[in-house]
């Protein structure tokens, strides 16, 4: 098994984790949730805001590792512009291509094929999958604090 | 190599199989032990005789395998009565681990003594297995939870611990050596402290037995637990001191056979100790291997383990304490074996990943003491924790593994 570090830390995954696009809080948000991995104790609050059926904006307020910043950064940009069906779309496309045994189907340009180096790394799937996991909760209006990577 | 030339290091280090691993075909670096110590062939073999030599349920049958087996089991208590130089091998109880020591003790005596608002005395170094029973039996009875804070050192603070102090203090439960930090805690003025104010006290000593000699009689402790694969035997295994006094008095924990004297279904009367507290066949292999693994320790010394171990923590506090943007958290003037860090702007699970990636194993995240990493306001840190096996050259590996991950991180 030859696995590299590099592709676990791709320049855009470091870049994103550097300097994450839509940190903060958001105070107009019409939704949000905390999500929380208690086996590390990272957190993060992804907030959303719905404008009829649409995700008009989106942010997150993380305390976690490179991984799981970069992945709630890249998140809240695919998610901004996209209707509430195609964000859900696009959670459960994340989930499938990270999890599944089958290898990843996504083109290059896909943002997201950065974040598929984790695969490699079965112990940091859950930093990555983490934001989404909580961006469904607070699409669902779940604010429990209980949402975690399970 | 340590100061202490006469280390027999090559020696103790081939006598653990699972040192001369690959991990991505480098040698494992395990600074790990804080959290599971691994084992010697002394230990592995044990478990390997037991069960082709002298394996049988125990306390059971008349027959020769029994009898066998029950007398290796409970010349493995005399091991551990010996380790802690407890008064009699009675007031050695075999739990689970040290958790289930502690639940045992706050369910058994904590039931039985804690009545609305007496006062449990904790401090911010608990893991959180000396934190959560606590929690549950003062939810129970009304007890309420003190709690003695630590300064920017992450010491004990033995002035405020003695300002919590009061007529309604009803018993003490503080770690011998924090598991996050590897603060000592000065538990001799603790109990010197607490027996003045007529409190008991139960001392978490995971990380304190490998580490440091423990007298409980000249600490004069009332309970004191430990873990077995912190101690180089098997998980699952650990032991429960109390003073038989105390033991003699408190109600069974669980009750099952081995527990009992006789049951009938209008009244059972429970069996002397310890067995009153040892419900169900016991991890019988488990309990025997950690009195090989008791034998182990004592053939190397406690004190030439203590020393060899003292050298490797001087020696990675100064390599750690001159790097850049590295931060040792926890700086305690007494400490054991153990020491936390922080890379600046480098999550530690990123810190573990690319040190795992040189086959370098240390634990991050918040080591089951929340509270700990809150008092430094950090989510998680690095740990190294070091043992018997450990060399300078694999400091110098942690060293270098750092260097890297400030590299990818830059």
């Amino acid at each position: 098994m030859s696995v590299d570090l590099r592709d676990l830390y791709q320049e855009i995954i470091l870049e994103h984790s550097r300097k994450p696009k839509n940190s903060g809080v958001l105070e107009d948000a019409t939704g949000h949730a905390q999500g929380n991995n208690p086996l590390c104790g990272d957190r993060v609050t992804v907030y959303i805001k719905l404008e009829g059926d649409r995700i008009a904006d989106a942010r997150f307020d993380a305390r976690g590792c490179a991984i799981s910043v970069a992945s709630a950064s890249m998140m809240t940009e695919i998610l901004k512009g996209l209707t509430v069906d195609e964000a859900i779309a696009a959670f459960d496309r994340f989930q499938v291509q990270l999890t599944s045994k089958e290898a990843p189907v996504l083109s290059e340009d896909d943002e997201l094929a950065a974040l598929m180096g984790v695969r490699d790394f079965p112990t940091r799937i859950k930093c990555a999958t983490l934001p989404w996991h909580t961006f469904r909760a607070a699409l669902a209006g779940r604010d429990d604090n209980q949402i975690t990577t399970e | 190599m340590a100061a202490n030339g006469t280390y027999p290091i090559d020696r103790i280090r081939s006598d653990f199989p699972i040192l001369s691993e690959r991990v991505r075909g480098k040698p494992l670096v395990y600074l790990d032990n804080g959290a599971s110590a691994q084992k010697p062939t002394a230990v592995i073999e044990q478990i390997r005789k037991t069960y082709e030599t002298e394996y049988a349920n125990v306390h059971r049958g008349v027959h020769y395998m029994s009898q066998k087996a029950t007398d290796a089991m409970e010349a493995a208590r005399v091991k551990a009565q010996t380790l802690l130089n407890a008064d009699s091998e009675k007031e050695i109880i075999f739990v689970r681990g040290a958790t289930e020591g502690i639940n045992l003790v706050a369910s058994s005596w904590g039931r039985a003594n804690l009545s609305a608002g007496d006062e449990i005395i904790l401090s911010v170094l608990e893991h959180h297995s000396n934190i959560v029973p606590w929690q549950m039996i003062a939810e129970q009875t009304g007890a309420v939870i003190r709690v003695v804070p630590i300064d920017d050192n992450g010491t004990f603070l033995v002035d405020e611990f003695e300002k919590l102090l009061s007529p309604r203090t009803k018993i003490v439960a503080v770690t011998h050596v924090s598991n996050a930090l590897g603060t000592i805690v000065p538990v001799a003025d603790v109990i010197r402290l607490a027996h003045a104010h007529g409190a008991v006290v139960l001392l978490d000593g995971c990380q304190a037995v490998p580490h440091v000699p423990v007298d409980v009689q000249a600490l004069d402790v009332e309970f004191y637990v430990f873990s077995g694969h912190k101690l180089y035997g098997p998980s699952g295994i650990g032991v429960l001191y109390g003073k038989e006094a105390l033991l003699n008095a408190m109600p069974p924990y669980q009750g099952g056979g081995e527990m009992i004297d006789r049951v009938t279904f209008e009244k059972t009367t429970y069996a002397e100790l310890p067995f009153k507290f040892e419900a169900g066949t016991p991890h019988i292999a488990g309990i025997i291997a950690l009195g090989s693994a008791i034998d182990y320790l004592n053939g190397i010394g406690f004190d030439a383990i203590a020393a060899h171990e003292h050298d490797l923590l001087t020696y990675a506090t100064e390599r750690l304490s001159g790097m850049n943007s590295v931060k040792i958290v926890g700086t305690a003037a007494e400490k054991a074996a153990i020491l936390s860090f922080n890379i600046h702007d480098v999550h530690p699970h990123d810190v573990g990943t690319i040190l795992d990636y040189d086959g370098i194993a240390v634990r991050t995240g918040h080591h089951c003491a929340q509270p700990v990493m809150d008092r430094f306001d950090v989510a998680a840190t690095v740990r190294a924790s070091f043992g018997l096996y450990n060399t300078r050259q694999e400091v110098d590996a942690l060293v270098d593994g750092i260097k890297r991950v400030q590299e990818m991180f830059a």
